[in-house]
């Protein structure tokens, strides 16, 4: 595409044609869509759900009927994957909503709150990124407890601080620029300047860190569960099923109920990686000069 | 910010389920409410949370923090300084893995750029930052120890054999390996961008226009200036390399903080979880500290003030 033809497009048209430009976030578009289908749509499709038993097929390999094959009980390790797909995504997207939210709040409200509501803000942000995430998800997953719910509290709790930096940065900048000044001037309240100045400005890096946290979210989901402190057994997920590989009789003779969830969990945060890097650049407007 | 991780750890720490005192009382001994109140007094829990800390944080610098409360009889700072060797030692190997080979491959993907060897190159390392330590912790233990049978599947000497470095070598070598996987992707990226950014100096055209031989211009021109971020780089995310270490150690069975840790999470036994906590926290900030003074060393540009 050359840059005569988008000169008379706007700048989203711009950003769209550039993305789809890009051969590697098409790729993970290709990977991700079809999968995201299998996921959503496995249980009309497939004969098996997820916690069915079948007990004259326990720890069997892969074959026509179950396809991943099947893991200690006899449940077909296909239906779980998939079913560990739904409850990753969910909680990885249920996670970055709620981190978005406090990251952009955090970020705004120190951009535009004043010197104390900014010291404050930051130091927590300090605070926060001192420790090694895992190291704090950890601690926190420890006094929360495991289940679905608070895994998503604790990786949304851990994530935001990077967000709220980079939306400080870009709203510092705005802040001074005349038609923030000329709304502030005619009284405009904070409420006004967040969603009205605010939000519309950041937009670009909220849907950036959005789609790239989501991959992190699964990976940070994934090393909880592994480690027994996320998502709790018998629900699936991609996490608790590499978990059963710490078995070293699984890890060994079975090894197909941790490599098909493993290799799911890898495309589709690679997937994810191809699209973000690819909205990055897209949105970036020095990417045409 | 040593004092801020204290106040929060310290936060935390009375944030957890259950009184403290019930570690302290045998559930088998009936206990009246004024021993319990002494025993409170007696332990200073009836002061209020402001002392305590104080308390807590004078004790915590002289190096106690505390008993376990699963482990009987073992102090945990003794647990820690028991595990922090092998933790050491395990990062030491990996990260020095990490260094040589990612900046290796960047300099190789970025002189030869767009060429077969970056292209895969830069796709291996997007495939290494994608996977998560414990699956290529498991992979390696799958291919290498259980397929092949080249390396022990875990620990980290042979038990009851004489010690003898070779022994540990060959237990250090996989789990090394694994931990640098991530590290090592994530160098290779930042130094093949760092290294194309400087090869467009006007100084790098300089050095090549007066004649320098192309190994000098990389080597002398251009790698020392692109080093620069790649040394924030590595020091800035050592907290990174610290979680990964959590998963190579419980999946290799290393008998390093992460382990104890990950078991302490597992065991409930908070004293040991905090004191961990702490003492990785404070490790993190002081290789934060050391990579700007690094930095001032690298950079003639920078003083410190």
């Amino acid at each position: 595409m050359s840059a005569l033809t988008l000169s008379a497009s706007g700048p989203l048209a711009r950003s769209i044609v550039r993305f789809v430009d890009n051969r590697a976030a098409l790729f993970g578009l290709a990977v991700l869509v079809p999968m995201l289908l299998a996921i959503l749509t496995y249980p009309l499709w497939l004969p098996y759900k997820p916690n069915d038993i079948d007990l004259m097929a326990m720890n069997a390999g892969p074959s026509a009927t179950h396809w991943f094959g099947t893991d200690g009980v006899g449940r077909d390790v296909f239906a779980r994957t998939l079913e560990g797909g739904r409850i990753s995504l969910l909680v990885a997207v249920s996670s970055v909503v709620l981190s978005t939210a406090i990251g952009f709040l955090v970020g705004a409200i120190s951009a535009f709150g004043g010197r104390w509501a900014d010291a404050i803000a930051m130091r927590s942000v300090d605070l926060a990124m001192t420790l090694p995430p895992i190291i704090f998800l950890l601690v926190l997953a420890s006094i929360i407890g495991s289940g679905i719910w608070s895994t998503v509290v604790v990786i949304a709790l851990l994530s935001w601080p990077v967000l709220s930096r980079m939306v400080r940065a870009r709203l510092l900048e705005l802040r001074e620029r005349d038609f923030v000044m000329a709304s502030r001037g005619m009284g405009a309240g904070m409420g006004h300047l967040l969603f009205r100045h605010g939000l519309p400005n950041s937009i670009d890096i909220l849907v950036v860190y959005a789609t790239l946290q989501v991959a992190n979210a699964i990976l940070l989901e994934a090393g909880l569960s592994f480690l027994g402190l996320g998502v709790p057994p018998p629900a699936a997920s991609w996490g608790n099923m590499l978990n059963a590989a710490r078995s070293t009789a699984v890890l060994e003779q079975f090894p197909w109920q941790w490599l098909f969830p493993g290799g799911a969990l890898v495309v589709t945060v690679l997937a994810i990686n191809f699209i973000g890097d690819g909205l990055r650049d897209a949105f970036d407007p020095r990417a045409d000069l | 910010m040593l004092l801020a991780l204290s106040v929060l750890i310290f936060i935390l720490l009375r944030l957890t389920p259950g009184d403290p005192i019930d570690a302290y009382i045998d559930p088998n001994v009936a206990i009246s409410q004024e021993e319990m109140a002494a025993l409170r007094a007696r332990l200073g829990l009836d002061q209020p949370l402001p002392v305590q800390y104080f308390a807590w944080l004078s004790q915590a610098v002289q190096g106690n923090l505390g008993y376990s409360i699963q482990r009987f009889d073992q102090t945990v700072a003794g647990l820690i300084a028991q595990r922090m060797g092998p933790t050491l030692l395990l990062m030491a190997a990996g990260l020095t893995i990490a260094i040589v080979v990612g900046i290796t491959a960047g300099v190789v993907g970025a002189i030869r750029r767009n060429t077969l060897p970056d292209l895969a190159l830069s796709v291996l390392a997007l495939v290494g930052i994608s996977s998560p330590a414990f699956l290529t912790a498991l992979l390696g233990l799958y291919v290498f120890s259980v397929r092949l049978n080249w390396t022990p599947s875990g620990g980290m000497l042979t038990p009851a054999a004489p010690f003898s470095l070779l022994d540990l070598l060959h237990h250090l070598i996989l789990p090394a390996i694994v931990l640098s996987v991530g590290y090592t992707s994530l160098i290779m990226r930042y130094t093949r961008a760092s290294m194309l950014e400087v090869l467009n100096q006007d100084y790098v055209r300089t050095a090549r226009a007066k004649g320098v031989k192309e190994f000098w211009v990389i080597v002398k021109h251009t790698l020392r200036n692109a080093l620069l971020p790649v040394v924030t780089l590595i020091g800035s995310t050592i907290g990174l390399a610290v979680g990964g270490a959590i998963f190579i150690e419980t999946v290799f069975n290393w008998p390093g903080m992460g382990l104890l840790l990950v078991d302490a999470v597992g065991s409930r036994d908070y004293p040991v979880i905090m004191g961990a906590t702490l003492v990785i926290g404070a490790a993190v900030i002081v290789v934060n500290i050391l990579t700007d003074l690094t930095y001032a060393v690298v950079d003639p540009r920078i003083k410190v003030a």
